[in-house]
C-alpha cells in the first residue's frame, strides 16, 4: 500500500519521531472544500460538502455514476461555479478565478489530447502558454518523456500512439506546469485490466516522485484502494465516508459503503447485548447471534446490519465451537477462480450469503460439493454493525 | 518435379484460373453504382470541355459554327489536316485586359470568400453549440434562402442598395447622412452579393467540422493555460480547419466564375472573367477565344485545388 506512513521497522529507533500522514497532524489543509453545493436546474449535484485535502496526498473520490464526484472535479478546476459555497487551494480562495489562471492542471477522462499536434506539442502546450520558449521547452518537454517512459514517440500523433501510450502523454502533458495540484478523472478508466494494475503502481511513483497533491476521480473500487492515501466515498451528491482505504474496506460507517467497495454479506437483526466492548445482535436472517467486540452508539432493540465480508468467513463441515457468529447453510453455487474460490451458501431463512476462500494447495477447492451442508463462522472483530 | 506431379499442377492452376477469373471476381452491382455518376460526368462534363478545348485551338471565322476546324481529312486524296492554332491562349497572355479580368475576378473571389469565411464561422460556431431543436432551426434559417430564386435575392438587394434603396432612405430619415449613399454599381455591391450568395456553401461544412470537434479539447486548452482566444486560435481554428478548406473552395470557386452578380450589383469598371467570356461568346461571337479564356479559367481553378488535396493527402499518410 501507498500510505506514506508505512516505515521500515529496523530505521524506527533512528528516527526521533514517527511522522504523521499530514491529515493526522494539525497541518494546514492544502485544498479546503467548504460547504460546496452545485445545482443544475433542480437537480443537486454536489450537496453542501465539506473536505480538506492536504500536501502530497492521493486523494480519491469514490462514487457511482451521477454521485457528484465528477462535478466537485470540475469546480476544482474552474470548469463549474459553485452555487454556494468556496474553494480554497493553497489559502486563496478561487471564486471567479478562471480554469487558466489556477495553479491545477487536470487530466481527462477522454484524455483530451489535441489531435492535430504532435505528441512533443501537446506536452508542451501548457508551457507555451506560459511564454516558455526554446530549448527551455525541449528540456521540459523531454524530461516529462522520459518520467512516462515515452521518450522515443515525440514525434507521433495522438492517434499513432495506443491507449496505454495517450494515457501518459495525457499524464505528462498534465504534469509539465508542474501544477500543485492534479486532478485525475478516471485516469485509468479506458485502460485494459492488466495495463490498469501496471499503471496503478506508476501513477503512485510519479506523484510520490514529484510531490505533487492528486485528487483522483474513479467509480472503481480497487483502483481507489490501491492509489489513495485517503478515500472519500461519495453518493448523491454527498461525500458519506471518508478515510483510509484500510479503514473504509474493514470499518465502513454506512450500508452503502459497505456495499460499494467490496463486496459484504450483510445481515439484518436487533441489538439484544450492548456493552461497551460486546455488541450483539440477534438476527433471524442469519438464523443465530452475531457479536462485534467493540462497542458501538446503539440503543437496545434497535434495528441493525451486521456486515461481514465474504473472504473473512470460514466454511467447515463441523460446528466449531464458538457460541456466536456460527451459521448454518447449504451450498448453493461454487465458483473456482483459480486462486480463490467463491461459494454461495443459502440459508434456512432463505437469504444467501457469500464465502470466498484462498485455495491454499490444489484440492482446497474440491473440498465441498454442491448441497452440502456446510458452517459458516468468523471472529467477533471481523464484522461491523451498521446503524444507517 | 515429375511429369505427372507437374500436369497436375498445371491442371489445377487451370480450375483456378478459370474459377477465379475477372469477370465473376468484379462486383457488377458496386461497379455500376460507381459508374452512373462517372459516365455522366464524362458525357456532360468531360466530352464538352475535349470540345471546348478543342475550339479554343482553332480561329474565328464567318462560319456556322463560327470557327476554322482543326481537324481536317479527305479520304479520296488521302490527307489528313490538323491545324493547331495557338494564338487565342499567346493573345490572351499578351493583352493586359484579359491578364487584369483574371486578376480582378481571383481578387474580388478571394475578398469575398474571406468575408464569407468571417460571417460563416459565428454562424456555424453557434449551430455546433447549440442542441436539439434550436439547432434544427438554425440550420434551417442558413438553407431558407435557397427556396427562393437566387435572381430574385440579387433583384432584392438591389432594392435595398440603391440610391434612393431601403438602406439610403433609412439612413437619410434618420439624419445619419444628408447624401444617399453610393452603394450599387461598386465592388462594395459585388461583396455583399456574393458573401450573402454563398454564404450557406461555407457555412454547412464549417458547422460539420465544428459538430464533430470534442469540447473537452477547449477545457484541456484552458486547463494548460490557454486563454478564450488562444484555444480559438490553437484549437478550434485547427480543428475547424477542414470545413475552412473545404468551405473556402466551395465559395472560391464559383464566385471567379461569377456572373450574374457583378453583372447585376457590379459597376462597368468591375472586371470578371465571367463577363469577358460572356462578351467574347455574344458580342463578339468569337467563340474561339471564348473558349481560351474558359479553358484558362479552369487550369487556374483546378491548380491550386490540387496542390491544396496533394498537400492534406500527404498529411493525412504522415
Amino acid at each position: 500500500m501507498t500510505s506514506p506512513q508505512k516505515i521500515d521497522p529496523s530505521n524506527i529507533g533512528e528516527q526521533a519521531q514517527i511522522k504523521l500522514p499530514s491529515w493526522k497532524t494539525d497541518a494546514k489543509p492544502f485544498v479546503q472544500i467548504e460547504n460546496i453545493t452545485k445545482k443544475f436546474d433542480d437537480f443537486t449535484a454536489v450537496d453542501n460538502i465539506s473536505l480538506d485535502i492536504y500536501e502530497n496526498e492521493l486523494f480519491c473520490l469514490l462514487g457511482g455514476s451521477g454521485s457528484g464526484k465528477s462535478t466537485l472535479l470540475r469546480m476544482l478546476a474552474g470548469f463549474e461555479a459553485p452555487s454556494s459555497g468556496r474553494i480554497l487551494i493553497d489559502g486563496i480562495d478561487m471564486a471567479g478565478i478562471q480554469p487558466w489562471n489556477r495553479p491545477v492542471n487536470m487530466m481527462f477522462q477522454s484524455y483530451a489530447l489535441f489531435p492535430h499536434l504532435t505528441v512533443n506539442e501537446n506536452i508542451a502546450f501548457g508551457l507555451k502558454r506560459e511564454g516558455i520558449r526554446g530549448t527551455e521547452v525541449k528540456k521540459r518537454v523531454a524530461e516529462m518523456l522520459d518520467l512516462v517512459q515515452l521518450g522515443h514517440l515525440g514525434k507521433r500523433k495522438p492517434n499513432q500512439l495506443s491507449g496505454g501510450q495517450r494515457q501518459r502523454v495525457a499524464l505528462a502533458r498534465s504534469l509539465i506546469k508542474r501544477p500543485k495540484l492534479l486532478l485525475l478523472d478516471e485516469p485509468l478508466g479506458a485502460l485494459d485490466k492488466k495495463l490498469r494494475e501496471e499503471t496503478q503502481f506508476e501513477l503512485i511513483n510519479i506523484q510520490d516522485e514529484l510531490g505533487v497533491t492528486f485528487v483522483v476521480v474513479t467509480h472503481d473500487q480497487e483502483e481507489a484502494m490501491t492509489l489513495a492515501t485517503r478515500i472519500g466515498v461519495m453518493n448523491h451528491g454527498v461525500i458519506v465516508q471518508t478515510d483510509e482505504p484500510h479503514e473504509v474496506y474493514e470499518y465502513p460507517n454506512s450500508r452503502f459503503v459497505a456495499e460499494f467497495v467490496g463486496s459484504v454479506n450483510l445481515f439484518q437483526g436487533e441489538v439484544t447485548t450492548d456493552e461497551p466492548d460486546t455488541v450483539c445482535v440477534t438476527s433471524t436472517e442469519a438464523g443465530g447471534v452475531l457479536c462485534v467486540n467493540h462497542g458501538i452508539s446503539c440503543a437496545p432493540n434497535q434495528e441493525v446490519h451486521v456486515a461481514v465480508r465474504p473472504e473473512k468467513v470460514r466454511i467447515s463441515e463441523q460446528r466449531p465451537d464458538q457460541p456466536f457468529n456460527c451459521i448454518e447453510g447449504n451450498i448453493l453455487d461454487i465458483a473456482y477462480m483459480g486462486s480463490l474460490s467463491v461459494f454461495k451458501v443459502k440459508l434456512p431463512s432463505g437469504k444467501e450469503v457469500r464465502v470466498t476462500q484462498p485455495n491454499i494447495n490444489r484440492e482446497s477447492g474440491g473440498r465441498f460439493t454442491w448441497d452440502d451442508k456446510v458452517f459458516l463462522s468468523w471472529d467477533m472483530d471481523s464484522c461491523v454493525v451498521l446503524t444507517s | 518435379m515429375s511429369t505427372a506431379s507437374r500436369v497436375a499442377w498445371i491442371n489445377d492452376s487451370y480450375t483456378k484460373m478459370t474459377k477465379y477469373n475477372f469477370f465473376s471476381r468484379v462486383n457488377w452491382g458496386r461497379f455500376s453504382v460507381v459508374a452512373v455518376p462517372y459516365l455522366w460526368l464524362a458525357i456532360f462534363f468531360f466530352i464538352p470541355f475535349v470540345v471546348v478545348f478543342k475550339i479554343s485551338l482553332s480561329e474565328a471565322a464567318i462560319a456556322v459554327p463560327p470557327y476554322s476546324s482543326v481537324l481536317d481529312w479527305n479520304l479520296e486524296e488521302a490527307y489528313i489536316t490538323v491545324k493547331i492554332s495557338l494564338s487565342n491562349y499567346l493573345f490572351l497572355l499578351e493583352d493586359d485586359f484579359y491578364v487584369s479580368a483574371y486578376l480582378s475576378s481571383i481578387k474580388v473571389a478571394a475578398i469575398s470568400t474571406f468575408f464569407t469565411l468571417l460571417v460563416a464561422f459565428p454562424i456555424a460556431y453557434l449551430m455546433a453549440r447549440t442542441e436539439g431543436s434550436t439547432r434544427a432551426l438554425l440550420l434551417a434559417l442558413v438553407i431558407l434562402p435557397f427556396w427562393t430564386s437566387f435572381l430574385l435575392r440579387v433583384y432584392a438587394w438591389m432594392g435595398l442598395l440603391k440610391k434612393n434603396g431601403l438602406i439610403n432612405e433609412t439612413l437619410m430619415s434618420m439624419g445619419l447622412i444628408d447624401q444617399p449613399l453610393v452603394m450599387m454599381q461598386t465592388d462594395f455591391a459585388v461583396y455583399i452579393g456574393i458573401v450573402y450568395t454563398y454564404l450557406p456553401f461555407m457555412v454547412l461544412p464549417l458547422y460539420s467540422a465544428l459538430e464533430k470537434m470534442d469540447m473537452t479539447l477547449l477545457e484541456a486548452a484552458e486547463d494548460l493555460g490557454a486563454r478564450p482566444y488562444q484555444s480559438f486560435f490553437l484549437v478550434t481554428l485547427p480543428m475547424a480547419m477542414p470545413g475552412v478548406i473545404a468551405g473556402c473552395l466551395l465559395v472560391f470557386i464559383p464566385a471567379v466564375g461569377e456572373f450574374v452578380i457583378p453583372a447585376l450589383l457590379g459597376g462597368s469598371d468591375t472586371l470578371m472573367i465571367g463577363r469577358v467570356l460572356w462578351d467574347e461568346f455574344f458580342l463578339n461571337r468569337d467563340w474561339p477565344m471564348a473558349s481560351a479564356v474558359a479553358v484558362v479559367m479552369l487550369i487556374i481553378l483546378v491548380l491550386p485545388i490540387m496542390l491544396i488535396r496533394n498537400g492534406q493527402g500527404k498529411e493525412g499518410a504522415a
